[in-house]
């Protein structure tokens, strides 16, 4: 789910050459029958109410006693300590393996090792992966407890995927280092900022880099239907010598590589509280003229090997205390406005989100998909040099 | 070098019919598990087209055509004049580095660069990157005591120059036992006949030397060709490369499906690589006697 960090494309070739590896030993998983002392089977299982209560599911996620997963990293939304919640809770061991992988790898991870106790059992995953893993097979349908409470348009009917958390685009700033911070796209572009506007990743491969061309071209009169003002932007960015081709970590803000950097604003609201440790005062704002607000989705492979635990997760990120720990994290969860009315969120951690106005709009999938293809087209032109 | 030997090959050819052919299996097997397989597999898939709504493959050039042009062709090409550079230039550094050790008096000089060559020429990925971007990054010491502000290291130049710092050491490896092998009696004879200096290199240093330069700008050619993790890890995208973009569409958040495209793109640098040596061994072949 994270994205183009310096290291995914190694822990692919990691990932691939340990799949193979172990694709001629024999495995030790044996998923089938975790559910069976109840009578039912855990894989098949669709809700709760299949294995006769929460109750007997945590029984039999117990039983399996293990979960495994990739692609979370510790300081994203929050998963280091939701992780460690889940495990103090139900004392399942969670392994989290290659947190920086890629939603691509996540497939391919679920493709390779498909009958392996080393398969993840859960998968997060950006929006267009969802969808095509689910038209691929590769999901197995679940309605969490909490299921008629997520919006109608953020999951799949069948429960194959639903969306768990999301941000906005917004703009990360060295309050130290920058006398004044950017806070619009067209803040962007002004002298001041000469060589240090970054984005978190490369846009060909990281979903928030993407997503920041996308709120690009929302703020220059493009529309979720065009993109090309986007690029268009970067390439002034380019040429104005402001865009910093820098790829934003928390190591990069902290060595002041990247002084401004765009990012979901859950990363960078989150690296505020670690950055002002090392003596640096990082703000966030979401820009004004180009708002946009991308959920990522969870699934549970078909072939999970611990298909309990897999089920008892997604009941844990989709009850109120999961839902808060993403919020804690300073993403927002798909439940949060059923959260606010019925009085269950955690109002502290609310109140920390960088404000924002209106209500989000989402591209269609058809939409995202073209963009997508002009981007991968256009991007190397923009920003080359 | 592979002088010596293709040079007695040449002078003994008759003996390569004779010698029992079973005793290359090993290798010959070698090749076939570790290349031969991986090389199958791409081929397969780059003329493989799989459609995303009946998710049915069949052959087709669509993948070939698709990395030969628009974004994928820029990459291509700009991975080839970026190797190009790096190739030429630190060829030439390399070499006259070189010629300046053999020539030298100093016995420890000679030693201490050799030894610091075979450590630098494998010093790269990323690593490297780190040292430069503490250097000339945005906020590197260099960068910052002078005041060149941000941006000097992360684009086309940037990126060459510090390929040069794994490709010149490289260069001064591959071409030092080259010098050596000029004859000091070579020289001595050419300036007994009357030639300056220019013509003893114009007629008889370089053309003796010529596989030897050729190899080297060859292996740097390839190196800086192929070279990934330096770039990810200092340009990302700013600089289009072709492993990079190979990358972008194996892995990632956003492309779906272009995973095709990337075997393709690798096979467009296999060719490219083989052009680059079929171009290297004729003339490797026409002047290695001299060097033996």
């Amino acid at each position: 789910m994270i994205a183009s960090r310096i290291r995914s494309a190694g822990l692919t070739a990691l990932l691939l050459a340990g799949a193979t590896a172990c694709g001629a030993a024999p495995t030790t998983a044996t998923p089938s029958g975790s559910g069976s002392a109840a009578g039912v089977d855990a894989r098949t299982a669709a809700s709760a109410a299949d294995f006769g209560g929460l109750d007997k599911l945590v029984e039999a996620a117990k039983k399996e006693g293990k979960l495994h997963v990739i692609a979370l990293p510790p300081d994203w939304a929050n998963y280091g300590k939701i992780i460690e919640a889940f495990t103090a809770k139900y004392g399942i061991e969670i392994e989290s393996e290659t947190p920086d992988a890629s939603s691509a790898d996540e497939i391919n991870a679920v493709k390779t090792r498909k009958g392996q106790d080393r398969a993840p059992d859960v998968l997060d995953i950006g929006q267009s992966f969802a969808i095509s893993g689910a038209a691929e097979g590769l999901f197995a349908p679940y309605k969490v407890q909490t299921w008629d409470k997520i919006p109608g348009n953020q999951k799949e009917p069948g429960g194959l995927w639903f969306n768990d958390y999301g941000g906005y685009v917004s703009i990360g700033c060295d309050a130290k280092k920058i006398a004044k911070c950017p806070e619009t796209f067209a803040d962007l572009l002004k002298p001041e900022y000469k060589g240090k506007v970054a984005l978190n990743g490369n846009p060909t491969k990281s979903g928030s880099a993407f997503a920041g061309v996308y709120a690009a071209a929302l703020a220059n009169g493009g529309s979720f239907d065009d993109i090309q003002p986007g690029l268009d932007f970067f390439k002034k960015l380019k040429e104005t010598g402001n865009f910093n081709p820098v790829e934003t970590t928390p190591a990069t803000i902290e060595k002041g590589e990247t002084q401004i950097s765009i990012d979901w604003d859950y990363n960078n609201a989150a690296y505020a509280p670690k950055m002002a440790e090392k003596g640096l005062d990082w703000k966030t704002v979401i820009p004004t003229d180009g708002k946009y607000f991308q959920l990522y989705a969870q699934a549970i492979n078909k072939d999970a090997p611990h298909p309990a635990a897999a089920r008892l997760w997604q009941e844990f990120l989709y009850s109120p205390e999961g839902q808060n720990l993403y919020l804690g994290g300073f993403a927002r969860p798909v439940l949060l406005p059923a959260m606010k009315a019925d009085g269950s969120v955690d109002k502290a951690a609310e109140a920390n989100l960088p404000p924002v106005e209106g209500e989000p709009t989402f591209p269609t999938e058809a939409q995202v998909n073209k963009a997508k293809e002009v981007l991968a087209g256009g991007w190397g032109a923009a920003v080359a040099g | 070098m592979t002088t010596t030997d293709a040079g007695t090959a040449v002078r003994g050819g008759g003996r390569a019919r004779t010698g029992s052919w079973p005793a290359a299996l090993p290798l010959l097997a070698f090749m076939a598990l570790a290349f031969g397989i991986p090389a199958l597999a791409l081929l397969l898939g780059a003329f493989t087209v799989r459609d995303p709504q009946t998710r049915l493959s069949s052959f087709s050039t669509a993948n070939v055509v698709e990395s030969l042009r628009g974004a994928y062709l820029t990459t291509l090409l700009s991975s080839v004049r970026l190797s190009a550079l790096v190739a030429v230039a630190g060829a030439v550094l390399g070499t006259l580095l070189a010629q300046a050790v053999v020539t030298s008096r100093f016995r420890a000089l000679r030693e201490s660069v050799l030894t610091a060559s075979g450590v630098l020429a494998n010093f790269g990925g990323v690593p490297l990157a780190f040292i430069w971007i503490a250097t000339l990054g945005n906020s590197g010491v260099v960068t910052t005591a002078l005041g060149l502000g941000s941006g000097v290291l992360y684009n086309f130049w940037g990126l060459a120059l510090v390929y040069m710092y794994f490709s010149v050491p490289l260069m001064v490896l591959v071409v030092t036992p080259a010098l050596d092998g000029l004859r000091p009696q070579w020289r001595e004879a050419a300036h007994n006949s009357g030639a300056t200096t220019w013509q003893f290199w114009r007629h008889v240093g370089v053309p003796v030397l010529t596989p030897a330069l050729l190899g080297g700008v060859v292996l740097l050619f390839g190196g800086a060709f192929a070279a990934y993790a330096t770039a990810a890890a200092m340009v990302g995208s700013t600089v289009p490369l072709v492993t990079l973009q190979i990358a972008d569409a194996l892995t990632g958040d956003v492309l779906i499906g272009h995973e095709n495209i990337a075997l393709a793109l690798s096979l467009d640098m296999i060719v490219i690589a083989v052009l680059v040596m079929a171009v290297y061994l004729p003339l490797q072949r026409r002047s290695s006697r001299w060097l033996r």
